[in-house]
């Protein structure tokens, strides 16, 4: 493989840039593997990469039914944290962190990684009492995290309305100073690379349709290229987790709803943080090309249209100019949908399914991008091993039968609150 | 914007309603102690793609629940009905 360097770079851009290696084989697909993984999304390419770069595993395909990175992997508002409290997220999303800080080195691509802290903005006493706890719970499990009160929050973030006629009233918040932004693009591509570079196949425009089975084991799979066999099938297919598993005749806790995002026209640098607003649910970052990336709430209904509503637009832009009032004069470029598997306790699900043979990794409802790592290292671990690994131990589709749900927000069993 | 017609109020915005989720759903009875019916009940959904029947209630009007059949890839929506009415038996 063509390692990208300084003089790789320099070298290229001497004859033309015209010498550059394709970033991944386009291999036709053999008739058996030993992984077959669905999904060319993050979760999935990331799983694929792990399973060849720590376990070993030889015979690998993934398949993909569109293109590389083109679901929710590349729709996303890139969001990158670990300020999670309850035990099970706690240790999982500080893994995926961790990972995310070599992750350019790991795969020799730049995924634009950049950690420039994400601030919790809190509205009420009772807000920044429940972030200290928050805070709290994240130092004892050696994660960052710094209350900020009003004057360090107006010194932080200027552009916010602090004024006495302010629709919120901000009374500080809490830094996660290595949480950031990565480039999603380069994300998917980055693990595509390496995956391939390491003997996986990655098989784009091959739709899984169905299962083969010997008995009640799941043998392979069926597909727009014809029938693949493999000793272990697992699925990371984010907004089709439901119908998909469905032809496995596996239910699952979850169900689809949409999630949008907004672009507008670029800034000079202003906002360098990323900012969150759970009074009223909302975001806020600013794109190394200037556009400013937000969003709010899921629409609130099973949906599989994949295309936005008005009433969440009305609302974003709404609590956006209330926030920052200097936006108010600012264009919308475009905004978008993804279809989120919102599970019925908030948290995702990586496990060994019911179904002899099949592997599942669902349920990130719409923060599923800061795990990219975390997911797929764990995932690749519970295929190879037929354990979890101690980081998604708690992250087991049994914990709705038994009563051990991970409801970080506190909502209960509706996945449209969490 | 989907638009809801209500059987009391008529076609009305659905950011009048509030979403109670799918209307198939059957609790079992308060002293059923049978645990994977309970389990069923609260956490499996079919979450289909396509035709759905589900609960809206109509907060911004008569503050009826209403059982609504909608298509959740299209949107299209084939019936509005009052829940109480199909509870009863319909009519
Ligand atoms: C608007 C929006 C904003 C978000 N913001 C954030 C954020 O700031 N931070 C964060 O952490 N998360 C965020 N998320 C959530 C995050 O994007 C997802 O949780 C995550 O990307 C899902 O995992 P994935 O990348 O593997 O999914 P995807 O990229 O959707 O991958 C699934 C792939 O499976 C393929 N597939 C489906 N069915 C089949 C089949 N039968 N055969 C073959 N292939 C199939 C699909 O084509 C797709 O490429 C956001 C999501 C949205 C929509
Ligand atoms: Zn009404």
């Amino acid at each position: 493989m063509q390692r990208y360097s300084v003089f790789s770079l320099l070298g290229n851009a001497l004859t033309g840039n015209r010498n550059w290696e394709r970033a991944w084989r386009d291999p036709d697909p053999k008739p058996e593997y030993d992984v077959i993984v669905i999904g060319g999304g993050g979760h999935g390419l990331s799983t694929a990469y792990y399973l060849a770069k720590e376990h070993g595993v030889r015979k690998v395909a993934l398949l993909e039914k569109g293109y590389l990175g083109g679901g929710n992997v590349g729709r996303n508002t890139t969001i990158v944290r670990s300020n999670y409290m309850i035990p099970g997220n706690t240790e999982f999303y500080e893994l995926s962190l961790k990972l995310w800080e070599e992750l350019s080195r790991d795969l020799n691509y730049n995924v634009m990684f950049s950690q420039r802290g994400q601030v919790s903005l809190a509205t009420s006493p009772a807000q920044m009492e429940a972030y200290s706890r928050r805070g709290n719970v994240m130092r004892m499990n050696g994660i960052d995290a710094e209350l900020l009160d009003r004057e360090q929050l107006m010194k932080l973030l200027p552009y916010l309305d602090y004024s006495p006629s302010a629709r919120y009233r901000l009374h500080g918040g809490m830094i996660q100073q290595r949480a950031g932004t990565a480039r999603h693009d380069a994300v998917a591509w980055g693990y595509a690379r390496g995956a391939s570079n390491r003997g996986v196949d990655l098989i784009q425009q091959c739709e899984v349709l169905g299962f083969l089975r010997e008995g009640d084991r799941i043998v392979g799979v069926e597909t727009t290229k014809g029938p693949i066999r493999a000793k272990k099938v697992a699925m990371a297919v984010a907004g089709s987790t439901t119908t998909l598993a469905e032809k496995a005749g596996l239910e699952l806790p979850i169900e689809s709803h949409l999630l949008q995002a907004f672009v507008t026209e670029p800034l000079k640098p202003m906002i360098h943080h990323v900012i969150s607003f759970a009074t009223a649910h909302f975001y806020i970052s600013q794109s190394d090309k200037g556009g400013l990336v937000l969003g709010g709430d899921l629409d609130g209904y099973n949906s599989y249209a994949q295309r936005g509503n008005l009433p969440v637009v009305d609302e974003v832009l709404t609590i956006a100019k209330a926030l920052i009032p200097s936006l108010s004069r600012l264009r919308v470029l475009r905004h978008w949908a993804g279809v989120m598997d919102m599970s019925m306790d908030g948290s995702p699900i990586i496990d060994i399914s019911p179904i002899p043979g099949l592997y599942i990794n669902c349920g990130w409802c719409y923060g599923g991008f800061k795990a990219t790592p975390a997911s797929g290292f764990t995932f690749a671990h519970t295929i190879a091993r037929d354990e979890p690994h101690p980081c998604n131990a708690k992250l087991r589709l049994d914990r709705f039968r038994r009563g051990y749900q991970i409801d970080e927000r506190g909502a209960g069993p509706v996945p449209g609150w969490h | 914007m989907l638009r809801i017609n209500c059987p009391h109020c008529g076609e009305r915005d659905h950011s009048e309603f509030a979403y109670g989720g799918d209307a198939t759903i059957k609790y079992p009875s308060l002293d059923n102690a049978d645990q994977e019916a309970w389990f069923r009940a609260v956490f499996i959904r079919k979450n289909p793609r396509g035709k759905h029947s589900e609960l809206w209630q109509h907060v911004g009007g008569c503050r009826e629940w209403l059982v609504v059949e909608r298509d959740t890839l299209t949107h299209e929506i084939f019936s509005v009905t009052s829940a109480r009415v199909l509870a009863e038996g319909g009519q």
